[in-house]
């Protein structure tokens, strides 16, 4: 379908911390016991998109993440990988591979991205407006409305401004507006509003972070405005400002190739049908617009921006934040679990007597629990030794992780190798890889890392 | 006028006059012919001569219905043939430009028919001298074959196509012995001329060539055992060539299916790429045409974008468009179809161990099938696919893959140049005679050759004024004012309730079409009948603007047996006025139901005349036309 798909796996991985450290990137991170980039990688799978070129922040991560590619995905998906400088940001890595990219449209897909969103729809909605660029917008994550039922720990940790302000067309195709954050004032064109005649603001819409963009405008954004850092905050915003004076240059591209397209020996003709054609469909506003100026003539060059919104029944979480970890695993184990295609229990978990595993769990494949446990809505990962009298709850405890007998988890992440040792007491706390709690100690709230040396 | 109305009483039984058949009071018939007249001709004294014809064209109206008598009829189908090219140059006379442009657009789009129509008085002179008949006959039974065919392949769709080739079946029945057994000896005489003609190897001919040369004894022996009737077809099936016919048992059935036939329906879900609920309520009347519960399909395709590998993105990308409505005009989307088929070409490379000619219609094939699940197939869209299908059969074997593959592009171009923009030009120059200063014209939604008629008038400097009428829930006529009015042309726009109001001032009518059916039907955006019957109630010549390409030998006497079925929720809702919203939640209640039609059938009382690129025709030569552009695809 000339599609070419670029998995952007790197991001910003300060705010997990303590759970993201150079042995696990944050591609790697586990969500339910499998890497975050698993559920892109499988997405786009189900999807039959199978040549993928992903992109990582660092040589090391870089290998991690190869290895691990190579390992899960062998024979079934055709990946390459691209290790680029940190802290170019998403447009800086898009820039660092601009050369591999050929095909006529880019899929630009971010790496934590948790969604059941199909990109063949965003896709295809590019394709059939023929966008310049087609941003996938979600509904505000699924926790917002099932916050019930979970820990009351979430809301403070959810800031506000963190919205993107949305603004769309009347028939809720174009994207008239998008901006990151809440400022005092947000700006609008008027020429566009003009244009439109009516703009529907939204702060609802969450930007999913996957994009269909025309190459040739791509790289050629890229490479004139080589200020910009991200997608998001800089590409996204600069394209939807521009849509209605796109740039000479831009245009000058578009013009090639439809020039590339009328070589055929009637271009007389060739007017009438484009003519024809344009006549038989439905005007955007960009071509009333671009007619506006005097009569046929299209003397502005205007480029659509599109959206495509989500259906609100779909789920789609993007990782950048510990609480939206939280709420990945709980989701993915419990309303979600569609997203995963194997097994939720792993064979042969050793439980002693009278432990309870509440719904919504999942028991990594080798994990050894003793008697009288209590788990729900808990992750536990492979290999995991869990004493007896132990409580877990609303916690997700990653691979390898020993927990005497006594503990008490309440919505924690234990990452890896991580030790805790009799009667520890832990609530909202994180525990950073290799960690070792001493007995009896109780902490709330905290974050706790080994010191780097 | 009198033999048009009994031929028409004795075609359809007057149960089939579903539509708009008002019952004509007599002295409307006799006043016909001086309406007819009037209001084209009274404003010039400048001739173009219509009326000159239209008593001829009245009096060869019978071509369409088998009469009884079969010799009056073969008189008049060489009366027909004869007149029909004199009135075409008569014209040309008139209007100066046209015999070139005619002659450019046969002779550079059927070379081969030349070829053919040269060779076979020459390898063969004795047929056509000795049994001036049957070398009619053979004619009729060459043009007349491919629809019979698919109809056998097709299977599927008897009882709908029964009215469609009347005048064929009949015909073949009622032929006596001694002119079947004349046809016959034509028949085999052109065959062998065929054969002789291909050990000359001309490659060009290559159909010809290897059904002579495969069955001539088997299909010899066999036509001599038994009587014709079908053996006509069946020998031509053996010979003919294998891969388009195999096609046309893949296609047919699709735009034919009966969609009140449960298991034939399953059958189809199975293949099927776009998901197709079906909806529930439907009227009872149109069971038989496909309707889906809107707004599932679209999302359901756009996920499976990835999924659909053989599917061209260019092909895939018009599919989209049209199940969206972002194409629509049977122009447009013929041309917009043309193009991702060209686009889809020129991707083409022909896997190991097939032929490109075989393996290419199979695609073209799926691509149709693909495109048809998006929205039924316009008629001219049919014809198109037709052409390129037979291009791609007749494609010689000796030409390696990338030849080929630029001839169908060049073809493909050529279609789009010759039979629809060429057409279009030719129309529009023919029609701009009709306006002259002081006219008030009416237009019915949005069709691309009105608009250029209009706006080519106005350049002009033609002093006229518009009515652009419009119905919902497309409200096409929007656009086409728009265009209009920015071109400082005068408008008035209405819509379709108000047209017996301003019908008064109007002093003609443009309409486009969809389609023109071989009994002179127009078969056009829903609306147009009713727009078409004002305007002759209130004596208002209404001309129809139609290219050739879109014609087609069907008959078709109502609008109910093929239609398309549009989204019943619009016309239930009102975009952009929600306090409009009585039927909520009514919509699937079971006896509600909503009919949404797209298409409707004037019958061609009402029409006034056809221009189209061959000229300024009464409906009742629209079989000429259909014959003689048949002939172009066929042979060329």
């Amino acid at each position: 379908m000339d599609f070419q798909v670029v998995v952007l796996a790197g991001g910003n991985s300060k705010s997990l911390t303590p759970l993201v450290s150079k042995d696990v990137p944050k591609p790697l991170l586990p969500v339910a016991n499998h890497p975050v980039l698993y559920y892109v990688l499988h997405q786009l799978e189900e999807s039959n998109l199978k040549d993928l070129i992903v992109v990582v922040e660092g040589e090391d991560a870089g290998l991690l993440v190869g290895a691990w590619i190579s390992g899960t995905f062998v024979d079934r998906l055709h990946v390459e990988i691209a290790a680029v400088p940190e802290d170019i940001g998403t447009a800086g890595a898009l820039r660092a591979i601009s050369h591999y990219l050929t095909a006529k449209d880019i899929l630009v897909v971010s790496g934590d991205l948790v969604s059941d969103v199909s990109p063949g729809a965003v896709a295809a909605t590019h394709r059939r407006h023929d966008a310049v660029v087609t941003a996938t917008l979600c509904c505000v994550p699924i926790s917002g409305s099932s916050e019930s039922g979970s820990s009351g720990g979430k809301d403070k940790t959810k800031k506000p401004g963190r919205y993107n302000i949305i603004g769309l067309d009347p028939r809720k195709q174009f994207l008239l507006h998008i901006a990151t954050e809440i400022e005092k004032d947000t700006r609008l064109q008027k020429h566009l509003l003009h244009a439109v005649g009516q703009m529907e603001i939204r702060s609802d819409l969450m930007d999913a972070h996957m994009y269909a963009f025309k190459r040739s405008v791509l790289q050629e954004v890229l490479d004139r405005k080589d200020t910009f850092q991200s997608l998001k905050q800089d590409v996204v915003p600069y394209l939807v400002r521009s849509q209605l004076k796109s740039e000479a240059v831009l245009s000058g591209i578009r013009q090639a190739e439809e020039d590339g397209n009328e070589k055929v020996s009637f271009p007389n003709n060739q007017v009438m049908v484009s003519q024809i054609l344009s006549n038989a469909s439905t005007p955007s506003f960009h071509e009333l617009y671009s007619m506006d100026a005097d009569g046929s003539a299209q003397t502005r060059k205007t480029h659509k921006c599109c959206a495509y919104i989500a259906s609100s029944s779909s789920y789609c979480v993007r990782l950048n934040s510990i609480q939206a970890f939280m709420d990945i695993n709980r989701d993915v184990t419990g309303e979600a679990d569609h997203l995963l295609s194997d097994n939720v229990i792993g064979p042969s978990p050793k439980l002693g007597t009278k432990t309870t595993v509440g719904p919504h769990c999942m028991l990594g494949e080798g994990s050894e629990m003793g008697d009288k446990c209590q788990v729900k809505r808990s992750v536990i990962g492979r290999h995991c030794r869990i004493g007896s009298h132990v409580k877990v709850v609303n916690s997700v405890v990653m691979n390898h992780v020993t927990i005497g007998d006594g503990c008490i988890i309440q919505g924690s992440v234990i990452c890896s190798n991580v030790q805790l040792l009799e009667r520890v007491v832990l609530k909202d706390c994180q525990v950073g890889a290799g960690f070792v709690v001493t007995a009896g100690s109780e902490y709330k709230g905290e974050s706790l890392a080994r010191k780097e040396k | 006028m009198d033999p048009r109305r009994t031929a028409r009483t004795v075609s359809g039984p007057k149960v089939r006059q579903v539509g708009f058949f008002t019952p004509a009071p007599p002295e409307r018939s006799i006043s016909d012919p001086p309406r007819f007249q009037d209001p084209i001709q009274p404003p010039s004294p400048s001739p173009t001569q219509v009326n000159d014809h239209s008593p001829s064209g009245n009096s060869l109206s019978p071509v369409m219905i088998p009469p009884a008598h079969h010799h009056s009829d073969n008189f008049l189908r060489t009366a027909l043939q004869v007149t029909s090219p004199t009135k075409a140059f008569s014209y040309s006379a008139k209007t100066v430009t046209i015999p070139p442009e005619n002659e450019d657009v046969a002779s550079s789009f059927s070379p081969g028919r030349k070829v053919f129509s040269a060779k076979s008085p020459s390898s063969f002179p004795g047929v056509k001298a000795s049994s001036v008949p049957a070398s009619e006959l053979t004619t009729v039974s060459v043009v007349n074959l491919p629809p019979g065919i698919s109809e056998k392949a097709g299977g599927a769709s008897v009882e709908v196509q029964n009215d469609r080739p009347v005048s064929a079946k009949t015909l073949k029945e009622k032929t006596s012995k001694a002119e079947r057994r004349a046809l016959q000896e034509a028949q085999r005489a052109a065959k062998a001329a065929a054969k002789a003609e291909g050990t000359k190897a001309s490659s060009a001919a290559s159909k010809v060539v290897t059904s002579a040369n495969t069955k001539p004894s088997k299909a010899a022996k066999s036509s001599s055992q038994k009587n014709d009737g079908s053996q006509v077809a069946a020998s031509e099936k053996k010979g003919g060539d294998r891969a388009p016919e195999k096609d046309r048992k893949k296609d047919a059935p699709h735009p034919r299916m009966q969609y009140d036939d449960k298991s034939r329906v399953e059958k189809a879900k199975k293949r099927a790429v776009v998901k197709q609920t079906e909806a529930r309520n439907r009227v009872e009347l149109f069971r038989h045409l496909p309707q889906y519960e809107h707004g599932t399909q679209l999302p359901d395709l756009e996920t499976k974008f990835f999924e659909l590998d053989p599917m061209h993105p260019a092909v895939y990308k018009v599919g989209l468009q049209y199940l969206s409505g972002d194409i629509r005009g049977g122009n447009a989307r013929c041309i917009a179809m043309f193009q991702a088929f060209k686009e889809a070409i020129k991707d083409y490379s022909t896997p190991p161990e097939k032929t490109l000619i075989r393996d290419l219609a199979a695609r073209i094939s799926s691509y149709v099938s693909f495109l048809i699940e998006c929205r039924p197939l316009s008629i001219s869209m049919g014809n198109a696919i037709k052409f390129l299908k037979n291009r791609i059969a007749k494609l010689p074997l000796a030409l390696s893959e990338s030849e080929a593959k630029s001839t169908l592009m060049l073809d493909i171009d050529r279609f789009i140049n010759e039979k629809i923009i060429l057409s279009e030009k030719v129309i529009v120059k023919h029609a701009v005679t009709k306006i002259q200063d002081g006219d008030v014209l009416l237009t019915y939604g949005a069709s691309s050759v009105v608009e250029m008629i209009l706006l080519h008038a106005h350049e002009l400097g033609k002093h006229f004024h518009v009515v652009v009428v419009d119905s919902r829930p497309k409200l096409e006529g929007q656009l086409l004012l728009r265009r209009l009015v920015r071109k400082g042309l005068s408008c008035t726009h209405t819509h379709v309730n108000a047209v017996s109001c301003i019908m008064q001032d109007v002093t003609r009518v443009f309409l486009g079409a969809s389609s023109v059916l071989s009994n002179g039907t127009v078969y056009s955006r829903v609306g147009t009948a009713c727009v078409a019957m004002v305007a002759h109630a209130f004596r208002v010549p209404v001309l129809v603007c139609c290219e050739a390409y879109k014609f087609h030998e069907r008959v078709q006497l109502d609008s109910i047996c093929f239609n398309e079925l549009g989204n019943p929720d619009a016309i239930s809702k009102v975009q952009g006025r929600e306090e409009i919203n009585y039927l909520d939640g009514l919509v699937n209640q079971e006896n509600l139901q909503l009919l949404n039609l797209i298409y409707d059938a004037t019958p061609s009382d009402y029409v006034s005349m056809i221009i189209t690129d061959y000229g300024m025709i009464p409906p009742t030569s629209v079989p000429v036309i259909v014959r003689e552009y048949r002939r172009d695809h066929l042979w060329s």
